[in-house]
C-alpha cells in the first residue's frame, strides 16, 4: 500500500480555519503538512488546502496579496499540471486572484458578515466531491462577509454546460452569489473553490453536522485512483 | 520646548492643565508632594491617566476589596484580582482565564471602532497572562429598540464586535442584548474574553531582573485614543460627542492577530520574562505597572517608540491608546531571538531601555530626562476616595408602586406571540449570525443556547461553559438581591449545560461615584454580589468598574454584569436547550412563585418598573445545579426573562419540536411568573423517575408538564395553542425589522 497522503493546508499571516483544515485533513486519514505563506515549497505534498480567514488582512481585495506569497508559486504551477487544490472561503478568493477560478467574489448583498448553517447540494464530481452522491443535500456553516460569487454570463453559462459548478445554495442564499453559486471547480475538476466551510461540519459535537468531512475523504479516494 | 524634570524644578509656579486632564486640585498637590516639585508635562500626563477613575479604581477600591475578603476558599484559583486577568485550575493542567470588561463610551462616540477595539482590549489581557484566547462573548444593553439612535449604535457596535472578532479567528459564544431607555445616551458595551494555557505558563505583569530589556512590540504609536481612560471613561458625557472622537482608538485586527501567534511563539519558546499589554492609558501604564510589580526601576528611551506620526510630543506617546501593542521584559541574552520571532510574523519589535535598580521609573526623550517618579505612585499607590453613599429618595416609592395594580390579560395566546415578539425577548440571530461562531473548531454550544461551551482539550473532551447575565431593572429595585440575581442565573446557564460553575467575572456599569445614590447602588451590588459568591463558593476572579454612565444627572439603570465560568470533565456529554425526541417529557424543575416586579412583561406591556425584584434562593439555585449536572437529561434551558412561557418557545424552536404540556393555578402567573432557581428539562420516559428521585434528594421541585412532540405546535392545555411557524415569525421578524 502507498504511504499517507500528504495534504498541505497553508498558513498566511491572518489565516484562521488552518488548524481546522489540519484536524479535519487527519480525520479523514490523511497527514497534514503545515506549510508558511514566505517558503515557496510544497513539502512533498500531494493536495494543497488554502484555508479560511483573511489573508495579510485582506483590507486591500480579498486574496489579492496572498496570491503574490511565494508559496503560491509551486501552488500555481502544481495545479496547472493537476494538483488538487480546495480554496475555502478566503482561500476561495485567492485561487480566483490567481485565475486558477474564473470569477470573483465581493461583498456579500445584505452588506454583513453572514455566520449561519447553510443547506447545499453537492453538483459536480471533483476530485474534492468524489465522496457525494450526484445532488446529495448536505448542511455546512458559512460564514463571510464578502461571499457574493460574480462571473460574466458567459463564464456562468460554461461553468454550467461544463458541470463546474461544485454546490449550490439552497434555502436561501445567503450572500447574492450569481445563480446561487456556492462553489466552483476548475475544467479539469482539481481545482476547487469554495465558500462555504467543510472544515467546520466534521464532527457533530462541534458543527451542524459531519457532511463536510467528505470534501476531505474524496482527495483519498481521487488521488489513489488517479 | 521640552519640559524636562531640570525645567520643572526651576520654574515651580509655571500654571499646569491639570483640570483638562481630569485631576482634582488636591490631585494635582499630591503629585507635587511625591515629587517634592512640580510635575514636567510628560508626569502630568502619567499620572493624569493612571489616576483616572477607569485606572485607578479610587472610587470602587474600598468596596471591592470584599470580593477578596469574602471569597470563598478554593484551591482552583492560580491567579486573582489584581492580575490582567483571574486564572483557574481547570484540570489535567489545564488552566484558563477570562474577564470581561467595558468599552461603552467609546462605543457611543463611535461605535464601530469602540466595540471593535473593546474586543482588541480584552483579547490582549487574555493573550498578556500566557493564554491563547479561544472563545469571546459580548454583553450589550443599548437604548429603545426603536429609538432612532439605537439604529445608529446597534449596527455599528454589532459589526464592530464582528469585524474585529471574526478576524481575529475567534469563536463568538454568548452574551446579551437588552434594551432600555436609560441607555439610551450611554449604551453598554462590555466584552469578555477566555483564553487557555498549561498551569506552568502563567506569565507575570512584572519588570523583574536588573539588565533585562524592555520590549515594545506590535503596531506604531500614533495619535488614537489619547485621553480615553480619563476624558471618555471617566467623566460624564455631554453633547460633545463629536469633539471627543479623537479619544477613540481605531483598531487593526490583522495586526492583533499576527501580535497573538507571535506572543504564543515567544511564550513557547520562553522568551519572556514578564508582559504587558497596552490599552487604556497606553504607555503610561504598561511602563509603570511593569516596574511597580517588579524590581522598581526602569529605563526608558522614549524617542526609539516607533510613530504613525513623527510630531508626536512625548506626553502623547506616553498617552496614546494606539491598540495591538505590547510591552515585554526579556532576558539581554535573548533579545535576538525574540526579536528574530517578531520579525518572522512581521511584527515591529523596538527595545525601549531595561530593568534598573533605581527604584525609579526614568524616561529620557532625545537625552533628557522628562520623566523621574516612583512607579508604585502612579500604578499602585493613587488616590482613593471613601465617596457618599446615600439610599435614593425614590427608592421607597419605587419598591411600594408594585406591579400588582397591574391589568392582567385575558388573552394568554395573543400575550405570548406579543411577548415572542418583544425586543426584550426575540431572537437575537440578527446580531449573532454577524459573528464566527465555529472557527478554531471547539465550539459545541454557542447562542441562543443558555451557555457557550468551548472544549479546550481534544484528547479528553475537556471545556468550559461561560454565561454572562444582568439585569438592570431587578438591580435598580433592588441592587443587593439584583447582582445576586445576576450571579445566580449566570450560575444556572452553565449550570444547565451540565458544567460546575466555578468562578466568577464582573462588569459593574454604573451611573457617577460623585452621586450618593449610584454609590449607594454600586455599594449594595458589590456587597450582594460578593456575599453571594462566597455562598455559592465561586470567587471573583477579577472584572472592571465603569462608572459616569449617564445622561445628564441621570444614570443608567445600575448593570452589574456576572459572567461565570464553569467546567466539564467531556464536553461530549453537554445538555443542550432545545426539545430533541418526541415523546420525550418535559419537567419544570423549581418551584414557581408570583413574581412581577421588574418582569418582562411588567416592562414590554406597561412600562411599569417597580415593586421588588424576583426572590434570591441560591441554596435553591446550588441544589438545582447538582440535579442538572447529575441528571440524564436530553435537554434544559433556565428560566428567566419571560418566564416558563418564553422557556417552553425557544426549546421548541430550537430543533423544530412541538410541545404539550399542562400547568397547574392561574396560567398567567405559571407561564409569566419570573421565579429563580427554576429550568425547564426534558427526558426519556425510561429516565423520569432516576430525574424525580435526584430531585427529590436534592429537594428541588420536579412536576411533569407534558410531553415533546413531533407536531410543531406549541400547546398548553386549556390555554392556549401556536403553531411554531407563527412563534418563529413572530420572534424572528422584530431585529431585521428594525434593523436592515
Amino acid at each position: 500500500m502507498a504511504s499517507v497522503l500528504r495534504v498541505g493546508v497553508v498558513t498566511f499571516p491572518g489565516s484562521l480555519d488552518d488548524r481546522d483544515a489540519v484536524r479535519a485533513v487527519a480525520l479523514a486519514g490523511a497527514e497534514p503538512v503545515r506549510l508558511w505563506h514566505a517558503d515557496a515549497d510544497l513539502h512533498g505534498a500531494d493536495a494543497v488546502v488554502l484555508p479560511g480567514g483573511f489573508s495579510y488582512g485582506d483590507y486591500l481585495r480579498c486574496g489579492a496579496i496572498a496570491r503574490f506569497a511565494p508559496v503560491l508559486g509551486p501552488i500555481v504551477a502544481g495545479a496547472r499540471d493537476g494538483l488538487p487544490v480546495l480554496g475555502i472561503c478566503n482561500g476561495f478568493q485567492v485561487l480566483c486572484e490567481s485565475h486558477l477560478l474564473p470569477g470573483a467574489l465581493i461583498r456579500n448583498d445584505v452588506r454583513r458578515f453572514v455566520c449561519r448553517d447553510q443547506r447545499l447540494r453537492i453538483e459536480a464530481r471533483t476530485a474534492w466531491t468524489a465522496a457525494y452522491r450526484a445532488g446529495q443535500d448536505v448542511v455546512i456553516p458559512i460564514k463571510n462577509g464578502e461571499g457574493g460569487f460574480v462571473a460574466d454570463d458567459r463564464t456562468l453559462d460554461e461553468l454550467e454546460a461544463e458541470g463546474r459548478v461544485v454546490a449550490r445554495y439552497l434555502g436561501g442564499n445567503p450572500n447574492g452569489s450569481a445563480r446561487d453559486i456556492a462553489g466552483i471547480a476548475n475544467a479539469a475538476g482539481t481545482v476547487v473553490g469554495l465558500m462555504p466551510h467543510p472544515e467546520h461540519a466534521v464532527d457533530p459535537l462541534t458543527g451542524p453536522s459531519a457532511d463536510g468531512l467528505g470534501f476531505f475523504t474524496s482527495i483519498l479516494t481521487s488521488l489513489v485512483s488517479a | 520646548m521640552i519640559d524636562t524634570v531640570e525645567r520643572a524644578a526651576d520654574t515651580p509656579d509655571e500654571p499646569q492643565p491639570y483640570a483638562d486632564l481630569g485631576l482634582a486640585p488636591d490631585e494635582y498637590d499630591r503629585i507635587r508632594d511625591i515629587l517634592g516639585r512640580r510635575p514636567t508635562a510628560a508626569e502630568l500626563a502619567v499620572y493624569s491617566v493612571m489616576w483616572s477613575e477607569h485606572c485607578s479604581y479610587k472610587s470602587s477600591k474600598v468596596h471591592l476589596r470584599q470580593f477578596g475578603e469574602q471569597a470563598p476558599r478554593t484551591d482552583r484559583l492560580l491567579a486573582g484580582i489584581g492580575a490582567n486577568a483571574g486564572v483557574v485550575d481547570a484540570g489535567d493542567g489545564w488552566a484558563v482565564t477570562f474577564k470581561v470588561e467595558s468599552h461603552n463610551h467609546p462605543s457611543y462616540v463611535e461605535p464601530y471602532q469602540g466595540a471593535a477595539t473593546g474586543v482588541g482590549g480584552i483579547v490582549r489581557d487574555i493573550l498578556a497572562m500566557g493564554a491563547r484566547p479561544v472563545a469571546v462573548m459580548d454583553p450589550l444593553r443599548f437604548g429603545p429598540a426603536d429609538a432612532p439612535d439605537t439604529a445608529r449604535v446597534l449596527p455599528g457596535v454589532v459589526a464592530g464586535i464582528g469585524g474585529y472578532g471574526n478576524c481575529l479567528g475567534l469563536p463568538n459564544v454568548g452574551g446579551e442584548v437588552v434594551f432600555d431607555p436609560s441607555y439610551l445616551g450611554n449604551p453598554l458595551v462590555n466584552a469578555l474574553c477566555v483564553g487557555v494555557l498549561r498551569t506552568g505558563d502563567i506569565q507575570q505583569a512584572a519588570a523583574t531582573g536588573v539588565g533585562n530589556k524592555v520590549v515594545l512590540f506590535g503596531a506604531k504609536t500614533g495619535r488614537d485614543g489619547i485621553g480615553g481612560v480619563s476624558v471618555l471613561a471617566s467623566a460624564t458625557f455631554d453633547d460633545a460627542r463629536q469633539s471627543k472622537r479623537p479619544s477613540v482608538q481605531v483598531g487593526d485586527p490583522f495586526a492583533e492577530k499576527v501580535l497573538i501567534e507571535c506572543c504564543l511563539e515567544l511564550y513557547a519558546a520562553g522568551l519572556v520574562a514578564g508582559i504587558s499589554d497596552l490599552g487604556g492609558a497606553g504607555l503610561s501604564c504598561a511602563l509603570t505597572e511593569l516596574a511597580s510589580a517588579g524590581d522598581g526601576g526602569m529605563h526608558v528611551d522614549l524617542e526609539r517608540v516607533p510613530l504613525r506620526e513623527p510630531s508626536m510630543s512625548p506626553e502623547e506617546v506616553l498617552a496614546s491608546e494606539s491598540q495591538e501593542r505590547m510591552c515585554a521584559i526579556v532576558a539581554p541574552g535573548r533579545v535576538a531571538e525574540f526579536l528574530a520571532v517578531c520579525a518572522r510574523w512581521d511584527v515591529l519589535a523596538t527595545v525601549l531601555g531595561e530593568v534598573t535598580a533605581t527604584g525609579r521609573l526614568e524616561v529620557d526623550w532625545h537625552g533628557r530626562r522628562i520623566v523621574d517618579v516612583p512607579p508604585r505612585t502612579v500604578a499602585h499607590e493613587g488616590p482613593v476616595y471613601h465617596r457618599l453613599i446615600g439610599r435614593p429618595s425614590d427608592q421607597d416609592g419605587l419598591v411600594a408602586d408594585g406591579p400588582d395594580r397591574l391589568p392582567r390579560p385575558d388573552d394568554l395566546r395573543a400575550l405570548l406571540l406579543r411577548m415572542v415578539a418583544s425586543p426584550g425577548l426575540c431572537s437575537r440571530a440578527w446580531v449573532t449570525d454577524q459573528y464566527d461562531r465555529y472557527v478554531q473548531g471547539n465550539t459545541v454550544l454557542a447562542q441562543p443556547e443558555d451557555a457557550g461551551v468551548v472544549r479546550i482539550d481534544e484528547a479528553t473532551g475537556r471545556g468550559v461553559a461561560i454565561a454572562t447575565d444582568g439585569n438592570g431593572r431587578f438591580t435598580r429595585l433592588d441592587p443587593y438581591a439584583g447582582a445576586q440575581l445576576a450571579l445566580a442565573e449566570a450560575y444556572r446557564n452553565v449550570a444547565a449545560t451540565g458544567a460546575e460553575p466555578i468562578a466568577v467575572t464582573n462588569c459593574l456599569n454604573f451611573g457617577s461615584p460623585e452621586d450618593p445614590g449610584v454609590m449607594w447602588q454600586f455599594s449594595e451590588a458589590v456587597r450582594g454580589l460578593a456575599d453571594g459568591c462566597r455562598q455559592l463558593g465561586t470567587p471573583v476572579t477579577g472584572g472592571n468598574v465603569s462608572f459616569y454612565n449617564q445622561t445628564g444627572a441621570t444614570p443608567i439603570l445600575p448593570t452589574p454584569v456576572v459572567g461565570v465560568l464553569g467546567l466539564l470533565d467531556d464536553v461530549g456529554r453537554r445538555t443542550p436547550m432545545g426539545f430533541a425526541e418526541p415523546g420525550d417529557v418535559v419537567v419544570l424543575l423549581g418551584a414557581t412563585g408570583e413574581h412581577f416586579g421588574g418582569s418582562e412583561w411588567a416592562f414590554a406591556e406597561h412600562g411599569h418598573l417597580g415593586g421588588s425584584p424576583p426572590l434570591v434562593d441560591l441554596a435553591a439555585e446550588q441544589a438545582l445545579a447538582r440535579v442538572l449536572r447529575t441528571a440524564p437529561l436530553r435537554s434544559a434551558h433556565d428560566l428567566s426573562d419571560g418566564g416558563l412561557a418564553q422557556a417552553l418557545v425557544e426549546c421548541c424552536l430550537r430543533r423544530d419540536r412541538g410541545a404539550t404540556v399542562a400547568v397547574d393555578g392561574d396560567p398567567f402567573v405559571a407561564l409569566f411568573s419570573e421565579s429563580t432557581a427554576r429550568a425547564v428539562v426534558s427526558v426519556a420516559e425510561d429516565d423520569l423517575d432516576r430525574l424525580a428521585e435526584l430531585a427529590d434528594e436534592h429537594g428541588v421541585p420536579c412536576l411533569a408538564l407534558g410531553e415533546v412532540t413531533e407536531q410543531p405546535t406549541l400547546t398548553v392545555v386549556d390555554v392556549l395553542s401556536v403553531p411554531l411557524a407563527d412563534l418563529r415569525t413572530a420572534s424572528e421578524s422584530t431585529l431585521p425589522a428594525l434593523f436592515d
